[in-house]
């Protein structure tokens, strides 16, 4: 893994502090997530101390510090979703898979990510499951949405 | 160029390059501040210095608004004032209400700004902050609840010290200050200067504190209790109990030091002169066999963990000495135990610190011996001055007293450590001594005084012309490093302080010293050195009564096993 990073970080020769949020993007395109030890890299490459790596990445919702789940779920919290009650489906979400937005669970099995508009307004409340979209979603139909993708994961 | 402008109607000349701020402050027409930071480029980011403008539309931040000829300033509008009070009212919306139980309580930036805007009643109430407190450190404790995110800590921690363990993370209303991966402070780069704390406006960084410890064994019938005091204390303390900065109350702290209940009262000074004849030793040995140089001290514990972790390859320049407070932790615990046949576990040894890193410093594995460490407790100065109050000590109504005389007496270059530039100007007239065999005429190094960041000298001693640099404030230690990595070689012996001005504005000091205070306990130090009969390490009867009944020499078997140590390479996440 760390070979890699090295990788992507050969592609910014005399990098300065202007190209992190760049590289960010790319180690987490490349990891799924900004690990501990990317971040230290990427600093030693930019002379930058860790700390304000953490803050600039912490500052954008986009970045994720947990290596994501099998199934990665995306809340959208845009303004369709957000007047459609987006926020008690993130709730209850956080409720069923006992994490916050932004951690994975215990077993690896859910990651959880709150993303500002997936361009599905009529959908709305939309929330996607590994690219998969579920429409209209309600506190009701969470439970069932989640253990179908748990059978899933049994069965397979 | 001269420019006037005009503030509350009143004509004020300025120059150009002049922030509005400055121009008031020259004038005593105070606005309030609290991200603004003397000698540090103006962020602007609290608000809280506006001003109004004649021609502009917006208020304007006086701290970062470089002034024009002509300008017309209301510093005390409607406006302005009613500006000011929002932001305070919104700072106190989502503030604990606890100021009974916090350490600033009448110490306290945002207390002083809502009385001094007559703030009345609670306009605006938010969610309370709700952070878990970071208590991973040694040192120092960190309760993001209490942060107002004026930044200060941030930009000590980045711009002063070049350590940046602290950073502002998340965004909007759920941002604040944290360690990276929020790790907590002991996993972090943090060095424990404490400087953080002292730019604090509120509660939200504070020392961790070893009062109850000490009171416990204060109150112990079996246990002998032990204080030892840094050489800036007796200049500092008398702050706490509103005595002008720069007054020396050594001889009433003795005596308050008695009334609380310390069996033993010892002076740091005393080990500073034994860390001299070690540390001058070294230097002469390195010098006469090759050794590596520069020399770089390492009695600043801040210091020793930066090295440790940003110039490894430098480490082999650090000085083996352990500092003054360890080197006396050592003694007392040997020497003046067995001299007094005391049981070593029976002794609870307590040190008063200007610094929150001697707490670090005293838990570090290197620094005991056969399982019993060296210091038992940390106090800093603060601490000292609450364990006084404790105890209702009036401290105007105490005759002054001595030390005891054991381990209590010094000479005048002990005491200078607490300056920056001191323990180098003590080192060098011990090693002229070592060298020449002859005392230096006049024993003063002038080039190494004063608050500068940064100060060099060429000393002459017999035939060697030896290059010295004095540094405080660790950003400008590692600039000076990468020069002599980049081959400077006229440079033989390095002083390094974490805190800028040194162990006078350390991290354990009275909160809120401008420099004029600083100023003064600097000045203080160096007069007590200029009344002093003895000036230097080696003429102190006791060093020398020391190392004749129990050391032998200095650098030899008994020293190695009590007063030198060694260095771990730390990695930094």
């Amino acid at each position: 893994m760390t070979s890699s990073i090295q990788e992507i970080l050969n592609k910014y020769p005399n990098a300065g502090h202007d190209s992190l949020i760049p590289i960010l993007q790319q180690v987490q395109e490349h990891m799924g997530y900004l690990s501990e030890e990317s971040v230290v890299e990427v600093g030693k490459y930019l002379n930058m101390p860790t700390s304000k790596i953490f803050g600039v990445a912490t500052f954008y919702n986009q970045f994720r510090f947990n290596a994501p789940g099998k199934f990665h779920v995306q809340v959208c919290r845009g303004t369709a979703c957000h007047v459609l009650g987006s926020a008690t489906v993130l709730n209850e979400i956080e409720k069923n898979l006992k994490i916050k937005a932004g951690q994975t669970t215990k077993d690896k099995m859910f990651s959880l990510e709150v993303v500002a508009c997936i361009g599905a307004c009529g959908l709305a409340p939309v929330i996607s499951i590994n690219g998969e979209f579920h429409a209209k979603v309600t506190s009701e139909t969470i439970k069932t949405i989640f253990d179908s993708y748990r059978n899933r994961e049994v069965v397979s | 160029m001269n420019l006037t402008i005009e503030v509350n109607n009143n004509k004020l000349s300025a120059q150009k390059g002049d922030t509005i701020l400055d121009v008031l402050s020259r004038n005593g027409m105070g606005v309030p501040t609290l991200c603004h930071m003397k000698g540090l480029f103006p962020t602007g980011s609290c608000r809280m210095c506006v001003v109004e403008v004649e021609g502009r539309k917006n208020l304007v931040t006086a701290c970062s608004e470089p002034v024009n000829d002509g300008m017309k300033i209301m510093t005390h509008s409607s406006r302005v004032i009613e500006s000011r009070k929002t932001i305070v009212e919104l700072l106190l919306s989502n503030h604990p209400d606890d100021c009974l139980y916090c350490e600033r309580n009448g110490n306290c930036e945002l207390q002083k700004l809502s009385e001094d805007l007559n703030i009345r009643e609670r306009r605006i109430s938010g969610q309370k902050n709700n952070y878990r407190l970071d208590v991973s450190s040694a040192s120092i404790v960190r309760d993001p609840a209490k942060c107002i995110l004026c930044g200060r800590c941030v930009r000590v921690c980045d711009e002063i010290e070049g350590v940046s363990a602290i950073e502002f993370v998340g965004r909007g209303s759920k941002t604040f200050i944290d360690t990276s991966f929020n790790h907590g402070l002991n996993l972090s780069s943090c060095v424990n200067c404490g400087q953080c704390i002292m730019v604090c406006p509120t509660g939200a960084l504070k020392e961790k504190s070893h009062i109850a410890e000490t009171k416990d064994n204060l109150s112990d019938p079996n246990k002998t209790v032990i204080i030892q005091y840094a050489p800036s204390i007796s200049v500092t303390l008398a702050e706490e109990f509103g005595f002008k900065p720069g007054q020396n109350i050594i001889g009433i702290m003795n005596a308050a030091l008695r009334r609380i209940g310390f069996d033993y009262v010892f002076d740091t000074s005393f080990s500073a002169d034994l860390t001299i004849m070690e540390e001058a030793s070294e230097l002469v040995h390195r010098v006469k066999n090759g050794g590596k140089l520069p020399m770089v001290t390492s009695c600043c514990p801040g210091w020793v963990k930066f090295a440790e972790e940003f110039h490894q390859d430098m480490i082999d320049n650090l000085s083996t000495c352990k500092s003054p407070q360890q080197m006396m932790g050592a003694i007392i615990k040997s020497y003046f135990a067995q001299s007094e046949g005391i049981d070593p576990e029976k002794i609870y040894s307590v040190s008063v610190m200007p610094c929150t890193a001697k707490k670090f410093e005293q838990q570090r594995e290197e620094m005991t011996q056969n399982g019993i460490s060296d210091v038992d407790a940390v106090l800093t100065t603060r601490e000292l001055a609450r364990l006084i109050r404790l105890h209702g000590i009036d401290i105007h109504k105490l005759e002054p007293e001595i030390a005891d005389s054991t381990l209590g007496t010094r000479s005048s270059a002990g005491k200078i450590f607490g300056a920056s530039g001191g323990v180098m100007e003590a080192a060098v007239r011990t090693a002229h001594y070592l060298i020449t065999g002859k005392e230096m005429v006049k024993f003063q190094v002038r080039g190494v005084r004063g608050l500068e960041g940064r100060k060099e000298a060429k000393v002459q001693i017999g035939e060697l012309e030896v290059g010295v640099a004095v540094v405080s404030g660790l950003k400008n230690a590692s600039m000076l490093m990468d020069e002599i990595r980049n081959g400077r070689d006229d440079i033989h012996f390095i002083e390094v302080m974490a805190c800028p001005g040194g162990c006078i504005n350390g991290g354990g000091q009275p909160i809120g010293a401008d420099e004029e205070a600083i100023k003064a306990r600097m000045t203080t130090l160096y007069d007590i050195d200029e009344k002093d009969a003895i000036k230097v390490s080696h003429k102190n009867p006791y060093i020398v009564e020391l190392y004749d009944k129990f050391l032998g020499k200095p650098l030899g078997h008994k020293s190695h096993e009590l007063l030198h140590t060694h260095y771990q390479k730390r990695e930094v996440k």
